[in-house]
């Protein structure tokens, strides 16, 4: 029978020799599927940094979207304005406000969750092989836009009080004496994904004088600005300047991500190539979330939504604070986050973040490996947890699991010495390692 | 009862707990949809405390695994099935506990006569009692390198790693040791990556043209499985029809030697002068878009929904063992 078969030479892809270079990282990641697992409820998922809408009141928002499409259906569901709804962009700059920035709604685009914003300025703004500057460890999310659009990302290191100013001289300085095209710097620096530092005012003014000396533009990522534990927040890069700043800001944690509403603020020159580019990529961002927000925003006490929110994630990051230090073993240190969603780990030396992930999952614990938020293969002895999701008393039994398999590994460590390469050492994976936006 | 025109309703199970979840979802939704396009009613269902009662519930049906890893592939829940007299498609839990096992099927395999790799089984302990420093250095002198290191109980290459030099065992060790508390370590055999299917579709076991595996990156791993185009397949494989019938010999006997039932799939590699080496038995193989034994019953001219439904027919015929006890649990 088999010389008579037809042989099929095939990889199982016909379209493999037509991709763009672009596509050539996007492929399976053992780690990633492993979130796969995360996802049952036996498992306690310190992984994903889902926003935890438990508290939304559901009646208000159906009451809203209810009057939305009976009074305003029509309008709600068209095409509608490239830079976005004129409604929601006057709303938005009130909710900027709440944190110092004084912005016109001229200067706003609407954009599908700041995600998109962040893509559009990568766009406009970088060319394969420029040089976007990003915190070591950065979000995942911005290192696969960076990677998408083929830039080289350059870490710049960071301590317990957010970036270094220090070390970002030095990044720009070295890189420009190598003939380097740096197109912007990207930071987080209220409540930072994944690393949970807050720059205090100091650093951020220290940031923009370095910044504004080396004409270097700063692209300020702020999604968990409103959601500080402690005091008033600190004024985002923004408000303490115009020139050298955009602004990403989001709905997804202070409403709900599903909308998938966020925008970018930004300089006007900047802000009609962003349009243009927004135009070209959706023809305008969706219309009827940006009239749902609008009417949530109008209908609800959405300052005191965001109290509610706020109290929930404290209790959270409490936990999390009392877990870890009931359960981590010497050696290990964390952030003390004051607002946001994370918590960053430090292990002990030797001890390999990517490595134990399986034996986590066994252990019915998942956390994000440190490797996913570094461009470059480091962060192996780090790992992201997150406390936006899981019930308190849940969060306390995730890290007592956590803490039983670092005494494995520890254990493992003893016996086959440092067995871990060293830092340097790894294939840059980054971005496939960490699980999707709909994995708790 | 498929005879008489009655099709079953199948319970495709996929997804359970074991790190090859997210696989085992892939392949179940194919079996699904290539089940559904022969007429058969299906349930899509994980494993969860819930699965027993939905059994108990869908009186009559058959149960088709498409678990890896484990609990789908150690046989713990064929037994649970065969206990409760519910139909399942795939070989009985005492095969697949042996077939599991790399170390322990290796041993069977190598008895009934198969060229298989030099291979020791060692758990982590071992390493502690004996000298992590001594053991390494032993196991780099009787293999020598390159050599293969990989979790005993685990598939889709996960922890598996080839060590080319002595320090990088220790890591290999560890990698395959994230995956379950036994690593296999063994000689690596230099050639030709084939793999072969075995289905029995109830008139005795066939093999189907043997697979060949050529990764972009040289190395058959999880991103080379399971990224479309990143691996080259040739079905029939590039081989000497002696060859060939060599490869479908052994696979044959893999399967026979272990007790499978309905389906497996055969790893092996074939030395220069042709000689099939076994590798590993999958009870349960994949059967997503990227997966080879899709790729073999299209290639004999099968569609994968008629051989699903071949075997889904050849497991209501058969039954299940204890019938009354299904009713029992669907009582509490």
């Amino acid at each position: 029978m088999l010389e008579r078969l037809r042989r099929q030479d095939t990889r199982l892809d016909d379209y493999i020799d037509r991709y763009a270079a672009r596509a050539h990282g996007m492929t399976a990641s053992a780690i990633r599927a492993l979130f796969a697992v995360a996802n049952r409820p036996e498992v306690v998922s310190l992984a994903g940094g889902m926003p935890n809408i438990t508290d939304l009141p559901l009646d208000v928002v159906g009451d809203a979207l209810n009057d939305l499409v009976l009074h305003d259906g029509r309008r709600a569901m068209q095409y509608g304005s490239g830079q976005g709804e004129p409604a929601i962009r006057e709303a938005i700059c009130e909710v900027m406000r709440l944190e110092d920035i004084s912005a016109h709604p001229d200067d706003v685009m609407v954009t599908v969750g700041s995600q998109q914003g962040l893509d559009l300025l990568t766009r406009i703004f970088c060319n394969p092989g420029d040089v976007v500057l990003c915190e070591a460890p950065s979000y995942v999310g911005a290192l696969g836009v960076f990677r998408s659009y083929q830039c080289e990302v350059v870490h710049v290191a960071m301590d317990d009080q957010g970036l270094n100013p220090e070390a970002l001289t030095e990044a720009i300085e070295a890189l420009r004496a190598a003939g380097r095209t740096v197109k912007f710097f990207y930071t987080i620096p209220s409540y930072h994904n994944p690393a949970g530092v807050t720059q205090p005012l100091d650093r951020r003014i220290e940031l923009l004088r370095i910044a504004e000396q080396a004409d270097l533009l700063v692209v300020e990522d702020n999604p968990y600005g409103l959601l500080g534990f402690d005091g008033d927040p600190i004024p985002p890069l923004r408000s303490l300047n115009d020139d050298h700043v955009i602004y990403l800001g989001s709905f997804s944690k202070t409403f709900a991500p599903g909308f998938r509403v966020g925008w970018v603020l930004a300089p006007h020159a900047v802000r009609e190539k962003l349009v243009l580019a927004q135009e070209a990529a959706t023809l305008c961002p969706p219309v009827f979330s940006q009239y749902a927000v609008t009417a949530y925003l109008m209908n609800h006490d959405w300052r005191g939504q965001i109290k509610i929110f706020r109290e929930m994630y404290r209790e959270r990051r409490d936990a999390m604070m009392a877990g870890l230090t009931s359960h981590m073993p010497a050696g290990t240190s964390w952030t003390k986050p004051e607002g946001g969603f994370f918590v960053w780990l430090s292990l002990p030396p030797g001890i390999d973040s990517h490595a134990m992930l399986p034996r986590a999952v066994t252990a019915r614990v998942a956390y994000v490996p440190g490797t996913a938020f570094y461009a470059d293969g480091l962060g192996s002895r780090h790992m992201r947890l997150s406390y936006c999701f899981p019930t308190p008393e849940r969060i306390i039994e995730g890290t007592r699991r956590l803490g039983e398999v670092l005494e494995y590994e520890a254990r493992m460590l003893e016996i086959f010495g440092t067995a871990v390469e060293p830092e340097s050492g790894r294939l840059a994976l980054g971005p496939r390692e960490a699980p999707g936006p709909d994995q708790t | 009862m498929a005879d008489n025109g009655y099709l079953p309703t199948v319970v495709v199970l996929s997804g359970g707990l074991s790190h090859e979840r997210d696989v085992s979802l892939r392949s179940g939704r194919r079996v699904s949809q290539a089940l559904r396009s022969r007429g058969y009613e299906v349930v899509e269902s994980d494993v969860d405390t819930s699965l027993l009662s939905r059994l108990a519930e869908l009186s009559g049906s058959v149960v088709f695994p498409v678990l890896h890893g484990e609990a789908g592939e150690d046989g713990s829940l064929r037994e649970v099935f065969d206990l409760l007299g519910v139909p399942f498609v795939g070989s009985i839990g005492s095969a697949c506990r042996v077939a599991f096992d790399k170390s322990i099927a290796t041993t069977v395999i190598g008895a009934a006569g198969i060229r298989t790799p030099t291979q020791v089984a060692l758990p982590y302990e071992t390493f502690r009692e004996l000298g992590a420093q001594v053991l390494v250095r032993a196991l780099g002198d009787q293999l020598g390198f390159p050599m293969m290191v990989k979790p005993s109980r685990c598939g889709s290459a996960l922890g598996c790693s080839k060590v080319t030099r002595p320090e990088e065992l220790p890591a290999a060790m560890v990698g395959a040791y994230a995956y379950g508390s036994v690593a296999v370590i063994e000689e690596f055999i230099e050639g030709t990556e084939v793999t072969v299917a075995v289905v029995d579709r109830g008139r005795g076991p066939i093999a189907l043209p043997a697979v060949e595996i050529r990764p972009e990156s040289g190395v058959y791993d999880y991103t080379a499985r399971y990224t479309a185009g990143a691996t080259r397949f040739l079905c029939p494989a590039e081989l000497d029809p002696d060859v060939a019938n060599s490869c479908a010999d052994a696979a044959l006997r893999v399967h026979g030697a272990l007790g499978l039932r309905d389906l497996s799939r055969t790893d092996l590699i074939l030395t220069s002068d042709g000689e099939p080496v076994f590798l590993e038995v999958n009870v349960s193989p994949g059967m997503t878009e990227t997966s080879a034994v899709p790729l073999a019953i299209e290639t004999a001219g099968w569609s994968l929904g008629k051989m699903c439904a071949d075997l889904v027919h050849a497991a209501s015929a058969r039954g299940g063992k204890t019938d009354p006890l299904r009713a029992s649990i669907g009582a509490r």
